[in-house]
């Protein structure tokens, strides 16, 4: 792709690229560029910015880090002390620590009920598979909220599964999931699990089924040849898989606040809290950009495999 | 790969989705149910449908989110497949590291991140320049910002896969660039178009997190609304809403996945014949 664009632009003056010419470009590139620069990177720029701000009673709730005195001369205020606020109170380490648990075993049970299933559509035939694909995808369109509000309506404690439950006379108590960290982790599989299921499906359909059938013929067992052959070639699936889960779940708001109890403290939970109940807009910012550097980690591998995945 | 049937993978598979459709089944059938008690089925009834249309307040926050659904998606989809055409057709240009950058971080950035920054912009933008108020506009600005980032990575990988040379021979022919563009490759991506729109719209339309912080206080979307209700508990008329947007939107996706099938279709077919 590179290599053909490079090569229209520099020496055929063909093409969009090549005749629109240098300047006449920007008007195609200008537009989403500045779009983005203000309205999606700037703000983190001004995060940081108020992040070493204090708070005030006043409209914005925050006091200024930069002002002009009389003389014309730029004062900068830097406060450290919403950081060092995050590192003594331990709800925001314990907050941290308890998302990145909840997420990695969510994303551990996304793989284990996942895999099989994209194992299984792969191995389907052509015509099943591209409805199978549908299938997986349809509730990705579907609203994410009203999928969680929909799940509350099975695991309530007069929901669908107790009162099944109660009738069939397995239990006599309603069985209590609802507000438990069970729920919360039922959501998160329940909301991401196509997230999983696609990317494995991607990557183990384009498998070179000869290799397989070599890995039989030298004699492996089905199992055997599985372990040594189709999980280490599956591996970009379950990463990419696995990050697609890992990361939106670390950041969930809605389903720790809607299916969790009052110990399911996630980030972004005490992130909103934070920012609607305490109206700590710094502190807030310090804990937004916190979380961000943390999150630096997951999303380069996240890159990284979506790079490599788009070449070729 | 190999195609032998194993029973146990086939189970897995049906259960899975099982557990991704039957939420959703249970919902719209209990939207039926005559009682207001969730747990007893008190007979058929539409009588929650009806009384969705005497909300005043559910009707006006779906009025809202489908104007902000509407134009946040058209805004994203300009921009968007602008840079998508900059990252696929313009092999260097400053900022293009910064703009690959760009489309791509929404993606995988929380959306309290993102809409906690957002909201200290715009809030210090009134202050500076006395623009935007909380309210439409803002929700609207929010939403271009991560949709645009959908579109460009779906309409890039459809662009970077169209053949330049059709467009090339159009230019042979006399067309300007523009023209060649507009009436070659336009058609080709625009099964990518739809669809990117689309996702924008079902994205904005969905969209609690951001928007609860970027609106005003007199600005309730839609999911903004369910939220709040659905904080309380379960409720006969949020489950007929629920039901509503569920089939509506699924509606709408089958009828474009079988359009842009279609489409497929009539274009191989199509390349078959000219090279036939």
């Amino acid at each position: 792709m590179t290599a053909a664009a490079g090569r229209s632009a520099g020496g055929g003056r063909r093409g969009l690229a090549g005749v629109v010419d240098r300047h006449g470009r920007w008007l195609i590139i200008l537009p989403p560029l500045l779009f983005l620069l203000v309205f999606f990177l700037i703000p983190f720029g001004y995060a940081l910015k108020i992040s070493f701000a204090e708070a005030a009673l006043r409209i914005p709730p925050f006091s200024d880090v930069a002002s002009v005195s009389a003389d014309h001369k730029l004062h900068l205020t830097l406060s450290l002390a919403n950081y060092r606020y995050l590192l003594t109170d331990e709800v925001y380490a314990v907050s941290y620590l308890y998302s990145i648990k909840t997420a990695f075993f969510s994303t551990l049970l996304c793989l284990l009920i996942g895999y099989p299933m994209a194992y299984a559509m792969a191995r389907a035939s052509k015509a099943t598979q591209g409805i199978l694909m549908l299938v997986i995808i349809l509730p990705f369109w579907t609203s994410f909220l009203l999928r969680v509000y929909a799940l509350e309506g099975i695991i309530r404690d007069q929901g669908l599964l107790n009162t099944l439950l109660l009738w069939l006379g397995v239990i006599h108590q309603p069985l209590k999931i609802m507000h438990t960290t069970f729920a919360v982790y039922l959501g998160i599989v329940y909301s991401y699990l196509p997230f999983m299921v696609l990317p494995l499906y991607a990557t183990l359909e384009k498998l070179d089924r000869t290799l397989l059938e070599a890995a039989s013929d030298l004699g492996s067992r089905p199992w055997q040849a599985f372990l040594d052959v189709t999980l280490p070639l599956s591996m970009p699936g379950v990463i990419a898989g696995s990050m697609l889960v890992f990361i939106p779940a670390i950041g969930e708001y809605v389903i720790p606040a809607l299916l969790g109890g009052p110990d399911n403290l996630m980030i972004g939970r005490v992130l909103w809290d934070e920012f609607f109940g305490n109206h700590d807009w710094p502190v807030a910012a310090a804990v937004a950009i916190a979380f961000l550097l943390l999150l630096a980690g997951p999303i380069a591998v996240h890159q990284h495999y979506r790079v490599r995945q788009l070449e070729p | 790969m190999e195609r032998r049937r194993s029973p146990l993978l086939i189970t897995v598979l049906c259960l899975g989705i099982a557990f991704l459709y039957l939420p959703m089944v249970v919902l719209v059938a209990y939207s039926f149910n005559a009682s207001a008690l969730a747990s007893v089925w008190g007979g058929f009834s539409t009588q929650w449908y009806g009384e969705l249309l005497h909300n005043r307040q559910i009707l006006s926050a779906a009025g809202l989110s489908l104007e902000v659904a509407a134009l946040a998606s058209t805004g994203a989809l300009l921009l968007g497949t602008l840079a998508a055409v900059a990252l696929v057709r313009f092999p260097r240009f400053r900022g293009r590291l910064l703009l690959t950058g760009m489309v791509n971080a929404p993606l995988v950035m929380p959306e309290i991140i993102t809409g906690i920054t957002q909201l200290l912009l715009f809030v210090s933008m009134l202050q500076l320049l006395g623009w935007p108020s909380r309210g439409m506009t803002t929700i609207v600005l929010a939403h271009v910002a991560f949709c645009t980032a959908y579109v460009t990575v779906t309409v890039q990988s459809r662009l970077a896969t169209a053949d330049r040379s059709l467009e090339e021979a159009a230019m042979d022919l006399g067309a300007t660039p523009l023209q060649a563009f507009v009436d070659v490759t336009l058609p080709i991506i625009a099964p990518a178009l739809l669809s990117s729109w689309l996702l924008s719209f079902t994205l904005s339309l969905d969209d609690l997190v951001i928007s609860s912080f970027v609106s005003g206080p007199r600005s309730s979307t839609l999911p903004m609304v369910i939220y709040s209700k659905v904080k309380l508990g379960v409720s006969p008329d949020i489950n007929a809403l629920a039901s509503l947007i569920i089939l509506l939107v699924g509606a709408c996706v089958l009828a474009a996945g079988y359009w842009l099938r279609r489409a497929e279709r009539v274009r191989e077919l199509e390349a078959a014949v000219a090279a036939g």
